[in-house]
């Protein structure tokens, strides 16, 4: 009886379809996200998160739609953000069928953003997303998509978020974003183990021991992964199966 | 079959309404005594915070219905925070009273582990519970909570740990709870569920 590790594939979307690129350019259309949300809940993912990369305002009302569409069709938790930078944004994700609502941008900007979230949907439903660079000894944290600096550190960030009332990390590291070439071990480790809650490592996946490095040098309690999923360079089931006979706990469908 | 699920109006119910309505059950969404009173089957989701579930139900006057249904046979099934309100008190909200039809107190699981204790985990099964008829005692569940309900207690069927020992099924005559979230469970869940529904017709 162990807590399994958790499998988490993303989509990020222009709002209506699923989009990719590095760093957020070079965009060009992965699919439907319905479909997606339907091959990964059949594949055994443990729970899906649905980005809003483009987070336009007047985009909203599809991006909603999308979740609405994509939750219909899920038996497994949904997670949904990009864009919340108030209660009633992470109301409107949350009446549309999401779980949990992630913050980025907004909770870096106005940090009781995360103390009104979880008071109102608890912690468990709080997800602070940290995009972290490398810089000089340590990592610093980015907001805009990973273009602008910020003043804060990412262990220190990632300590205050926690304080103010995230129940989760989810850190994508800004290098190994897109390059697939392995998690970035050394951050993930240190937030990890700086903060009391579970963190979602993000940036880099590609091979099966990306992700058992993770969850062992790591000390990572689930990894997300978008394009090796969408472009079925790696199954999800084949990806546990491979974790399990490393002696990784996973949740495989019985 | 009608489900009555009660929408205190301060919890995410959508997915709970989605799985059974998945399953062929007719689901009302209910907010008075009166219809407390006259449900065939009751559902009480929780996902939030324990003492806003407990000041909704108070202030909808839904304590006593809710209660008199239980101790009349009413089939019921608490999820998450919905099983943690059947205890005397929890320790996430120590100034309000638990519905108290199962004794003890709901207390944080230990600081040594990740709280909260979110994703999937296996049950330790104590005895035979109709909820868990046909689901392999291998099969995960998917828990997002930080407060735990004791596991000594005679109502537990199944228990879980993280950190320590707690209930995660519950059996108490029609009364029926789980720590984990059903409706978001996958095919195990969703049998759970299905089982909770074959009780109630």
């Amino acid at each position: 009886m162990t807590l399994a590790h958790r499998i988490v594939p993303c989509l990020d979307t222009d709002g209506a379809r699923v989009v990719k690129g590095v760093h957020f350019e070079r965009l060009r259309d992965a699919g439907d996200p319905v479909g997606l949300a339907v091959r990964y809940n059949a594949e055994g993912a443990d729970e899906l998160v649905v980005l809003d990369i483009a987070a336009a305002r007047d985009n909203r009302p599809t991006f909603l739609e999308t979740i609405r569409r994509v939750a219909e069709q899920l038996a497994i938790p949904l997670t949904a953000g990009g864009g919340i930078r108030s209660l009633e944004d992470a109301r409107a994700v949350v009446r549309a069928g999401a779980d949990k609502v992630t913050v980025n941008t907004a909770a870096v900007e106005r940090p009781a953003l995360l103390g009104e979230l979880s008071r109102e949907f608890g912690a468990q439903a709080v997800v602070l997303a940290i995009d972290a660079k490398r810089e000089n000894q340590g990592w610093q944290v980015r907001i805009r998509g990973g273009r602008a600096a910020t003043q804060w550190n990412a262990e220190d960030w990632a300590r205050r978020g926690v304080e103010m009332g995230a129940g989760e990390i989810l850190l994508t590291s800004v290098d190994r974003d897109g390059t697939q070439s392995g998690f970035d071990l050394a951050l993930t480790a240190v937030i990890s183990r700086s903060v009391s809650v579970p963190v979602i490592a993000s940036g880099g996946a590609k091979l099966p021991q990306h992700f058992l490095d993770v969850f062992t040098e790591g000390a990572a309690d689930a990894a997300l992964a978008s394009s090796i999923f969408h472009d079925q360079v790696q199954s999800i089931r084949a990806l546990k199966e491979f974790l399990q006979s490393s002696g990784v706990a996973v949740r495989l469908p019985c | 079959m009608t489900v009555t699920l009660i929408d205190y109006g301060a919890g995410n119910i959508t997915s709970v309404w989605r799985a059974l309505r998945r399953l062929g059950a007719k689901v009302e969404c209910a907010d008075r005594p009166e219809e407390i009173v006259a449900a065939s089957c009751l559902v009480l989701p929780g996902v939030g915070h324990c003492g806003a579930l407990i000041s909704s139900l108070d202030a909808r006057g839904l304590r006593e219905p809710l209660l008199e249904a239980i101790s009349r046979g009413t089939p019921f099934l608490g999820i998450c925070l919905g099983l943690q309100a059947l205890y005397d008190s929890s320790d996430e909200a120590p100034r309000f009273a638990g519905l108290g039809l199962l004794k003890g107190r709901v207390t944080q699981l230990p600081p040594h582990v990740k709280l909260p204790h979110m994703g999937w985990n296996q049950l330790l099964v104590l005895r035979a519970s109709r909820l868990l008829d046909g689901i392999s005692p291998e099969a995960y569940f998917y828990f997002a909570h930080s407060y735990a309900a004791p596991a000594g207690g005679c109502e537990t069927a199944a228990t879980c740990e993280h950190g320590r020992e707690f209930t995660a099924v519950l059996e108490n005559k029609s009364a029926f709870g789980v720590q984990f979230h059903p409706e978001k469970s996958g095919a195990p869940g969703a049998k759970l569920l299905e089982n909770f529904l074959r009780l109630a017709v």
